[in-house]
């Protein structure tokens, strides 16, 4: 078996009594307590994650813009400096290669945020679309620590620890070498849980004492560690894709719902023609919510049934946390996309009765 | 890692309590604690016939679906309905919450299962 890799965190979960589990070649904590109480900590006060196995790649140079904005589906022209979007590559024929996190810093420097899961393959991605770019491309995943502040909370609690003004980063935007308990940090107001909050990026060694201080000033605000476990309810029930759930390199952005960051008026990015001629000729499947009628909880991977045939599948199943109810995304044919349509998820030997919903299953809190 | 005297344990951590002739079945400590919180348990219909190893049914936690096995064959006789709406009295109470009732077909499969002394001796060599 191949070595799984440690986050400099590692000990601490130890301490804070993690089960630990393997994902993407990492050992992670998958939960604390239990994901109930990490995920509604996080919707009601606040949690805090270890997202060290994070992929992140710095792009450098003076063609560093035109590189990235041919890259990415999003439009990185309307950023200013220090703030970030949330976009997509895609390969030419409009199949996903990744989502991620676009930061600018100038228009020379930019930092991608990229999933563990697809470190390695991205940055092949991006090195065979180097072109004659004078550009230089770095993948600093190894060397960078990161953790992820997010609730109602947030703010104040990591206030206590910086005397940076934290109501100055606006959402989306980040700010560099602000002093987090005397650490040198990279701070966003971003996350991944529907929430405020913020993600800290910051050295291997700083980063156990930083984590350590946030859990003591931030107790009587009710912050908890949170792990992978609560980290997947959360987005899910903020309507937030997974790639491997409702991105993959089989699924185009414009099927998963995710047209919003797909610029197809900008000048040229890969993939735009594909997305374009799909758009143009109408999406034959795209993914939807849904409702369990009967008992059952649906699954990732369960069949999607209707009038007697398989119409497709399910992306992400959960018995949702603070919906309170059995609910899911699917990628189902274009005919049977419409709010209220009847459908059936295969439960095991069973097909059990659900109907199509709006997919805002819950109202994202971020302060904007 | 709560283990009660005079239970049998099997190997896929159910625990089964004999009292002439029916078997009530339920999961164990471990079990519970391992599959984390459970929100829901498919449990098998009455009447249903079922040897060892096959599914009874599926208990799933908040992060997913694990099948569960049938420990001693016979016919199921009685469920807990009880874990229809209260599935986390498995997390609370594993010992009290049995799901489903056997009438074992052939008692000498209980030779097959382990003593409670036994199932601590396997809970170390499964704990890595």
């Amino acid at each position: 078996m191949k070595e799984l890799k440690k986050t400099s965190l590692f000990e601490a979960h130890k301490r804070y009594g993690a089960k630990m589990i393997d994902f993407s070649g990492w050992v992670l904590p998958l939960q604390y307590e239990g994901i109930t109480a990490e995920h509604e900590a996080v919707r009601n006060f606040a949690g805090l994650f270890d997202v060290s196995h994070m992929g992140e790649v710095e792009v450098k140079g003076n063609e560093a813009f035109d590189f990235v904005q041919n890259l990415i589906t999003n439009d990185a022209s309307i950023l200013e400096d220090h703030q970030v979007i949330y976009t997509l590559m895609c390969y030419p024929y409009g199949g996903v290669v990744d989502d991620l996190l676009v930061y600018k810093f100038t228009n020379k420097h930019f930092y991608l945020v990229i999933n563990a899961s697809n470190v390695e393959k991205d940055f092949n991605w991006m090195k065979q679309n180097l072109g004659n770019y004078d550009v230089e491309l770095t993948n600093i995943s190894d060397n960078v620590s990161e953790m992820a502040i997010q609730g109602p909370n947030a703010e104040k609690i990591l206030q206590k620890l910086t005397d940076t003004d934290l109501s100055t980063i606006k959402f989306f935007y980040c700010k560099k070498d602000v002093k987090v308990a005397g650490a040198n940090c990279l701070i966003s107001r971003t996350g991944y849980t529907g929430e405020d909050g913020f993600e800290i990026y910051l050295s291997h060694e700083d980063a156990e004492t930083v984590w350590d201080k946030l859990l003591k000033v931030g107790k009587e605000f009710g912050l908890k560690p949170a792990g992978l476990g609560a980290r997947d309810t959360l987005r899910f029930e903020a309507t937030l894709p997974l790639y491997g759930n409702e991105l993959s390199e089989n699924i185009t952005p414009l099927e998963a719902g995710l047209g919003f960051f797909v610029k197809l008026d900008k000048q040229n990015f890969i993939g735009k023609e594909a997305l374009l001629k799909q758009k143009e000729e109408g999406l034959k499947r795209k993914i939807v919510g849904f409702e369990m009628i009967d008992r059952g909880i649906p699954r990732h991977g369960y069949d999607v049934i209707a009038d007697g045939r398989n119409i497709g599948f399910v992306t992400t199943g959960y018995s949702a946390i603070t919906v309170k109810k059995n609910i899911g995304l699917a990628m189902v044919d274009i005919e049977y996309a419409k709010l209220g349509t009847p459908i059936e998820i295969k439960v095991r030997k069973k097909n059990l009765k659900a109907k199509v919903i709006s997919k805002k299953f819950y109202t994202k809190n971020y302060k904007k | 890692m709560k283990i009660l005297e005079g239970l049998y344990y099997s190997k896929d951590h159910e625990w089964i309590k004999v009292d002439e002739g029916k078997a009530y079945i339920g999961i164990t400590d471990y079990a519970q604690k391992a599959l984390g919180e459970i929100v829901y348990v498919e449990m098998p219909e009455i009447d249903d016939e079922l040897n060892v190893g096959d599914v009874f049914g599926v208990i799933e936690s908040v992060k997913a679906a694990s099948d569960s096995y049938t420990p001693v064959s016979g016919k199921v006789i009685e469920i807990n309905e009880e874990l229809e709406d209260s599935p986390q009295l498995l997390n609370e109470n594993p010992y009290e919450s049995w799901i489903f009732v056997i009438e074992m077909r052939d008692k000498s499969e209980l030779e097959n299962l382990m003593s409670s002394e036994e199932y601590e001796e396997f809970l170390k060599t499964e704990s890595h």
